[in-house]
């Protein structure tokens, strides 16, 4: 008995010498790297800490003032501020939930597929391969009250109308309400980013062992239990990292909001609030910030969702 | 072996002429990009706005034996210009020479130390040689820091079909209510500038100083400027908005009408009344040309009856950059931009009217505009209230907007709402 137990301890102990030497080494490796990106990463993003502590414009130098954090006051108590979030959280919530019910069903089909694979997967990830900017502009003539087509094939739907004949009811103006903007606005969004979360899902499918999914098979459970009770929990780690990339990408969404409605209507989010105060009113202190916050928050929100999903990363990456 | 050899020594080949392509790119791109200097003259660079082609024809007329001036075109929206000219200011950037201002702005890049000093001498004659309207929005800080170019204005243009039906008499100055009561009562609209813009602060502008009143009073001290909207004035203001916005006058598309879609309403059946800048004049001349033989022109309405309007002020100054390695050339360069002959120039071509007195005296606009029009232009030009000269121009104005629109929503409780806006805005206590 002491022999057998003693040989395992032997062995662990060489693997260790062994890893930590590798670990030393790969240190060594990634050292550069981690350089760079703390020149590129970290510098600008305490400069910014710094600089919200500032009353700075950048036409007006000379009269920049220490605010400590009178700017996070401001912006805290002011009510465009929770306006444009609450913009950001509404837009999130609902591209991510539309996507990942999408994405999962692309996801499935990817996974299935017999016939036509190679066109098929490549097919549903098209939209991922264009600039964003490029897919705003599209949706953006799609909704168009002048040329779109959007108002033309849906005249049917009650609240819809393309303004035809001349007198009659008046052409559906997307962008010219805060809902419907928003909803042209995530429409983009999800058409651009759904092939994101149905490739994460379709990694996920593949690691669920066909095994388990036939020994479901055999003790009687139907598709939809096999779906719920085998496949998803046993994919939640993808799940998680899929909504998480998407989620921290969707409270960040500025490309879309800026070519569609540049914010009118009550559209603003997070980051376009903050672009404005930087980009067009130079108020540096102001919006750095906000930039902060906006930091704050994404970090928030990727700890609450990994807490919710209760999943290790490291157990999602295949390490323990 | 000696196969493997070859085609290694092959592949070689193959890098280094690929390496020596690169290579000859990159010298004739570098090369290319030296033409201008190589030959020893100067090149300076001019932003411009984009334009008709009046720019660029007067920057060949300034370039000389010692310098060429070139020009590079800036984004159309004037914001989106003063964003890319401020940002690269306020990093040195040595590659602007001179600059294309928007009036609104000038205040605002004087004070952040943007622009050269223009010599004494140079101011005196600007001062001589503009009207002063367009000295006024040149003015920061007690200096002409800008050398004004062109000088635009609005003035009411109407059609005279429409004027005749409705029997007003247009010879007479007329007011806002006439022409709202005129239009609503003849199924006409009225074109004006009402989006979420600045041309919609134009507008609130020229309407608050047309009841003698005003946005700002001591521009000069900065944040702490009086804010003067909450007044009689900016009732005044906000009445004729108000009025006009829930008449049957205003246009479908009021809440996103910019300068096009006002001359758009001004061309169509509905056509009566219309605000807009010089450059009307000629706009339906090839498209509209039954439209362009129906406009008639006259002052600009009042706000008040029996007191003068104050019609809006438009306009471009050249800047000579301080970061430019060339200051002195530019200013001489700017000087000449200016010179009223070039100003002549520059109207024909675009149509953007002169800047002083004797840009109107160019033989070309004689033949290509009307006697009193161009009269008109010039004591519209004189009567017009710039926008204050502040460099928080772009804050107030933003502020404005907000709580100034859409149109529809203006009360007589606008003007003191948007003044605390505007304080506390000036104050950091509310975000923009």
């Amino acid at each position: 008995v002491t022999t057998t137990i003693a040989t395992p301890e032997v062995k662990k102990q060489a693997v260790s010498d062994r890893s930590s030497a590798e670990n030393s080494l790969g240190r060594k490796l990634v050292a550069p790297a981690v350089i760079v990106m703390l020149i590129v990463t970290a510098w600008p993003m305490l400069r910014a800490l710094y600089l919200s502590l500032f009353r700075y414009r950048l036409t007006t130098p000379d009269d920049r003032e220490f605010a400590g954090l009178g700017n996070y006051l401001t912006i805290l108590s002011d009510s465009l501020f929770w306006k444009d979030t609450l913009n950001t959280v509404v837009i999130m919530v609902v591209t991510v939930g539309v996507e990942l019910v999408i994405g999962f069903g692309f996801a499935m089909v990817m996974h299935r597929i017999i016939f036509a694979r190679g066109v098929m997967r490549t097919s549903i990830l098209i939209p991922y391969g264009i600039i964003t900017v490029v897919s705003a502009f599209a949706w953006q003539f799609t909704f168009s009250i002048n040329n779109g087509w959007v108002n033309g094939w849906f005249d049917w739907l009650p609240g819809i109308s393309d303004g035809l004949p001349v007198g009659g009811e008046a052409a559906t103006n997307w962008f010219g309400g805060h809902w419907t903007a928003m909803f042209a606005i995530m429409v983009s969004e999800i058409w651009k980013t759904t092939p994101f979360m149905s490739l994460l899902l379709l990694a996920g499918l593949s690691q669920v062992s066909d095994d388990m999914i036939e020994a479901a098979q055999v003790d009687g459970a139907t598709w939809w239990q096999r779906l719920w009770k085998v496949i998803i929990p046993n994919m939640r780690a993808a799940i998680m990292v899929a909504v998480l990339f998407r989620a921290l990408d969707a409270f960040r969404i500025f490309d879309n909001i800026f070519v569609m409605t540049k914010g009118a209507q009550n559209t603003e989010s997070s980051s376009f609030l903050t672009y404005r105060q930087v980009i067009e009113q130079f108020q540096l202190g102001m919006g750095s910030a906000l930039s902060v916050l906006l930091f704050l928050t994404v970090l928030l929100l990727a700890f609450g969702i990994v807490k919710i999903f209760g999943v290790d990363l490291a157990q999602a990456r295949g390490e323990s | 072996m000696t196969y493997s050899l070859n085609n290694r020594s092959g592949r070689r080949r193959g890098r280094t002429r690929i390496a020596s392509l690169a290579a000859l790119t990159l010298a004739s791109g570098l090369l290319a990009a030296c033409s201008g200097s190589g030959s020893g003259k100067t090149e300076l660079v001019w932003y411009i706005n984009p334009d008709a082609g009046g720019q660029d024809a007067v920057a060949k007329n300034c370039s000389t034996d010692q310098y060429d001036v070139v020009t590079q075109v800036l984004p159309q929206d004037a914001g989106q210009q003063r964003i890319q000219l401020a940002r690269r200011l306020a990093a040195h950037d040595s590659g602007i020479d001179l600059m294309s201002l928007d009036p609104p702005y000038t205040a605002e890049f004087a004070n952040a130390g943007f622009l050269a000093k223009i010599p004494d001498e140079a101011q005196d004659a600007l001062t001589q040689q503009s009207f002063k309207g367009a000295i006024d929005a040149a003015t920061w800080d007690g200096e002409v820091v800008a050398f004004p170019f062109w000088s635009n204005t609005q003035v009411l243009w109407y059609r005279k079909s429409f004027v005749e039906k409705a029997g007003i008499d247009m010879s007479q100055p007329v007011t806002w209510d006439q022409i709202i009561d005129s239009a609503s009562e003849n199924g006409g609209q009225i074109g004006v500038q009402a989006n979420k813009y600045e041309g919609y602060v134009v507008w609130v502008n020229a309407l608050i100083s047309g009841a003698g009143g005003s946005i700002v009073e001591d521009a000069e001290k900065g944040v702490d400027a009086t804010i003067s909207i909450d007044s009689d004035a900016g009732e005044a203001a906000a009445h004729v908005i108000e009025k006009l916005a829930h008449s049957s006058a205003a246009p479908d598309d009021l809440s996103i009408a910019q300068e096009g879609q006002a001359g758009t309403t001004f061309g169509s059946a509905a056509g009566s009344f219309l605000v807009n800048w010089t450059y009307i004049f000629h706009n339906y001349d090839e498209g509209q040309p039954e439209v362009a033989a129906d406009i008639g022109y006259t002052m600009y309405p009042e706000t008040v009856a029996g007191q003068p309007a104050r019609p809006p002020y438009g306009g471009i100054g050249i800047g000579v950059s301080k970061y430019s390695d060339h200051v002195d050339q530019a200013l001489e360069a700017a000087a000449c931009v200016v010179s009223p002959d070039n100003q002549g120039v520059n109207a024909e071509l675009t149509g953007n009217m002169p800047a002083s007195p004797g840009g109107y005296e160019y033989p070309a606009l004689q033949k290509i505009y009307p006697a009193d029009l161009l009269k008109l232009f010039q004591d519209s030009v004189d009567a017009a209230a710039p926008r204050s000269v502040t460099p928080y121009w772009s804050d107030i104005s933003s502020s404005i907007q907000s709580t100034w629109h859409p149109a529809a929503s203006v009360t007589d409780g606008t003007p003191g709402e948007s003044a605390s806006f505007i304080e506390d805005v000036l104050q950091q206590r509310r975000i923009l």
